[in-house]
């Protein structure tokens, strides 16, 4: 089976009769997603694209069977949103929207306590391009096209930098099994660690990517559970060599406030955790490349 | 966002937090009025940046007359006070908070941050107050301890407790220093802050506990629910360049090298900086359009790079998703334009109809350097420079 989604997975689109939300539902039906309907509260009966509404999201799972949604809704009202998708039995949930402030991100972290862990929502960003399993299901906003089916992992903080990755690996005919955006805000759904440990027991994986960045402890946790309980290589590249200390760097979560969050700490943790380096952005494609034909 | 350190205080004090009698100035005139109506022998001006180590900078004068307040006053008025963090450039001083003396008997050190590992609050304090938390960290890090505060029910009593006998505070004053931590961090759950640091807390000679200095950072991304925050930002305290970016969507952050940027995606942005820096450059700045780099956005790049007069050389690297490539290619022609650029200009695109786009882009007689990947792009850029 895949990471988080598959050919099957059923998706609403919370938020869906919005510009954003019509926008990327059609792009990702294009792409071959199997989205069933979506919420727009106070527009439940009618149609939109073909498909029906529901005023929430338990009346959408339980006409739909939906195990899937997508967030197009403004920051003020995303918390809870996520959280009424976590309520409502879907399974994955992924948040493109930037804005969250970080007191809501703790308190949906922190409202999901509540269920057990085979009965959790995964939520996956705020702030990012979402999930991606080329060939078979697109649960986000990437260029659907430049992803080759294939057996890499990537899991990314940014979306662009994902991009490049994907077009990197594709140049040089290597594919992607599933490609996770985790968001680039300080407190967000899934980690990097999360991401990696879905990847190590996914049948369709052969090796990970992790494109991190400046600030934070994830990157570096993830390292560590890479070293103590993982098999597949895991390669990975830091951003922001360059990036003064104490500076917001774009992304709310990129900046550098303790030791071991600038690039430079990142990159000697990892590779005292056995981590394969990218040692820049330009060269991702030869180093996974590299690393595939050790194996 | 930071406020300034008066700012901090009112709100500190609206939480229970006791505070020095002050008032804040424009003046020398106001100055000496405003330390008669405080009262007292004594009194510090203080020189209202967004800075800390103000005080090493030159930025805190005590003063033991009305008369010196005022001669104080009007030295650090319209100042530019260079500290340890504002860079060469400095920041600009166009308020005073004048405020009176206390006697310190012990300094502590009290700081409220988003710990991002264990996704709650942490409360940190030491006993070592005036020291910067770095080097606390450094040189004391024994004296450092901890709180870490379930956001469901806020912190408690038992907890603001715990540090405050471990501040080692006497008993008598222990139930007024559990307060004052109590309030720290209500204003830090109930304003949407990332930061609120009292450095240094202190303990006076009348064994008050007063908090004489303050800074607090709050989110942006919650400023649409915190209107009477966001109306406390000073744009004098950010760069120029930095204000004119944020009023119109971009994000952007001046740097010391001369080779401008204008890139989509946060991570892409910083990647292209690091590429710069291996190729030999330096780049001039961190500007992110946004991952759908629309042809308005590009025009606003356009306009805030070049009213940088660092950049010898722009780079221009956009991969484009569903915003096609041949659409920003139409945008940079659109921007080129309306804005003259008189340096040497590298783009690069890549993803969706990157053959349209380039071909758009020769088509149009603009003149620049073409580049396909990013290393490529950072090695084009660099060379332009000579």
């Amino acid at each position: 089976m895949t990471v988080l989604i598959d050919k099957n997975s059923k998706i609403i689109i919370q938020g869906f009769t919005g510009k954003m939300g019509s926008f990327h539902a059609d792009e990702m039906i294009k792409y071959g997603s199997n989205v069933v309907g979506g919420v727009t509260p106070g527009k439940g009966g009618s149609k939109h694209l073909n498909l029906p509404v529901f005023n929430t999201v338990k009346d959408a799972v339980s006409e739909t069977g939906a195990d899937a949604s997508i967030l197009f809704v403004p920051p003020a009202f995303a918390a809870d949103s996520a959280m009424e998708a976590a309520d409502s039995g879907i399974k994955t949930c992924v948040a493109i929207v930037d804005g969250i402030p970080s007191h809501d991100m703790i308190r949906i972290k922190r409202y999901m306590r509540r269920y057990t862990k085979s009965s959790k929502m995964t939520l996956v960003g705020p702030n990012c391009a979402g999930i991606i399993s080329p060939g078979k299901s697109m649960l986000g906003i990437m260029p659907g096209h430049i992803y080759k089916e294939g057996r890499i992992g990537i899991i990314s903080r940014s979306g662009t930098l994902g991009y490049e990755a994907a077009q990197q690996l594709k140049n040089l005919n290597i594919g992607v099994s599933t490609s996770v955006g985790i968001g680039g805000d300080p407190i967000n759904g899934s980690s990097f660690r999360d991401i990696i440990e879905k990847f190590e027991t996914d049948d369709e994986t052969d090796a990970i990517l992790m494109i991190g960045e400046i600030g934070g402890p994830q990157e570096v946790a993830a390292g560590e559970f890479a070293k103590e309980n993982m098999k597949k290589p895991v390669i990975a590249y830091i951003a922001g060599l360059t990036a003064p200390k104490g500076r917001v760097m774009g992304h709310a979560g990129a900046i550098v406030s303790a030791y071991g969050e600038s690039a430079i700490e990142k990159v000697e943790i990892l590779k005292e955790c056995g981590i394969t380096i990218s040692k820049n952005p330009s060269v991702m494609g030869d180093t996974v490349k590299s690393v595939l034909e050790k194996m | 966002m930071d406020i300034h350190e008066y700012q901090a205080k009112k709100i500190l004090s609206n939480f229970g937090v006791t505070i020095p009698r002050g008032g804040i100035v424009y003046s020398p005139e106001n100055a000496e009025n405003k330390a008669r109506e405080i009262g007292g022998s004594r009194w510090v001006v203080k020189a209202q940046i967004h800075s800390g180590a103000r005080g090493k900078a030159g930025g805190i004068i005590i003063c033991d007359s009305p008369l010196e307040v005022a001669q104080a006053t009007d030295k650090l008025l319209g100042k530019k006070l260079v500290t340890n963090q504002t860079g060469p450039e400095g920041k600009i001083v166009n308020r005073i908070y004048i405020e009176e003396a206390t006697d310190i008997e012990r300094e502590l050190y009290l700081g409220l941050v988003f710990d991002r590992s264990s996704e709650s609050i942490m409360v940190v304090a030491s006993t070592e107050g005036g020291m910067s938390v770095e080097e606390i960290s450094k040189e004391k890090p024994e004296t450092i301890i901890r709180s870490k505060i379930e956001v469901a029910v806020g912190m408690q009593s038992f907890q603001a407790r715990e540090l405050a006998f471990g501040l080692g505070i006497e008993p008598d004053l222990i139930r007024r220093a559990s307060e004052t931590i109590i309030g720290c961090y209500k204003a830090f759950s109930e304003l949407d802050a990332t930061m609120v640091e009292v450095n240094p807390l202190v303990i006076s000679k009348q064994k008050q506990i007063l908090a004489l200095d303050c800074k607090m950072s709050f989110d942006n991304n919650a400023m649409f629910r915190r209107n009477q925050v966001s109306e406390l930002r000073d744009k004098t305290q950010e760069d120029s360049k930095e204000v004119f970016a944020s009023d119109r969507g971009l994000n952007y952050v001046s740097l010391d090298g001369n080779i401008g940027n204008i890139i989509n995606g946060a991570g892409l942005a910083m990647a292209s900086m690091d590429m710069i820096k291996l190729a030999g450059g330096s780049p001039a700045n961190f500007l992110d359009v946004g991952g759908g780099a629309t042809p308005e956005k590009i025009v606003k790049a356009f306009k805030l790079v070049t009213m940088d007069e660092k950049v010898k050389v722009i780079l221009v690297n956009i991969f484009a998703g569903i915003n096609r490539c041949d659409w920003v290619a139409e945008g940079i022609v659109e921007a080129l334009k309306k804005i003259e650029v008189n340096v040497p200009l590298v783009i690069r695109l890549a993803g969706t109809n990157v053959e349209k786009g380039n071909q758009i882009l020769k088509e149009s007689k603009i003149n620049y350097i073409e580049a396909n990947t990013l290393e490529d792009a950072a090695n084009k850029a660099v060379a332009a420079l000579k």
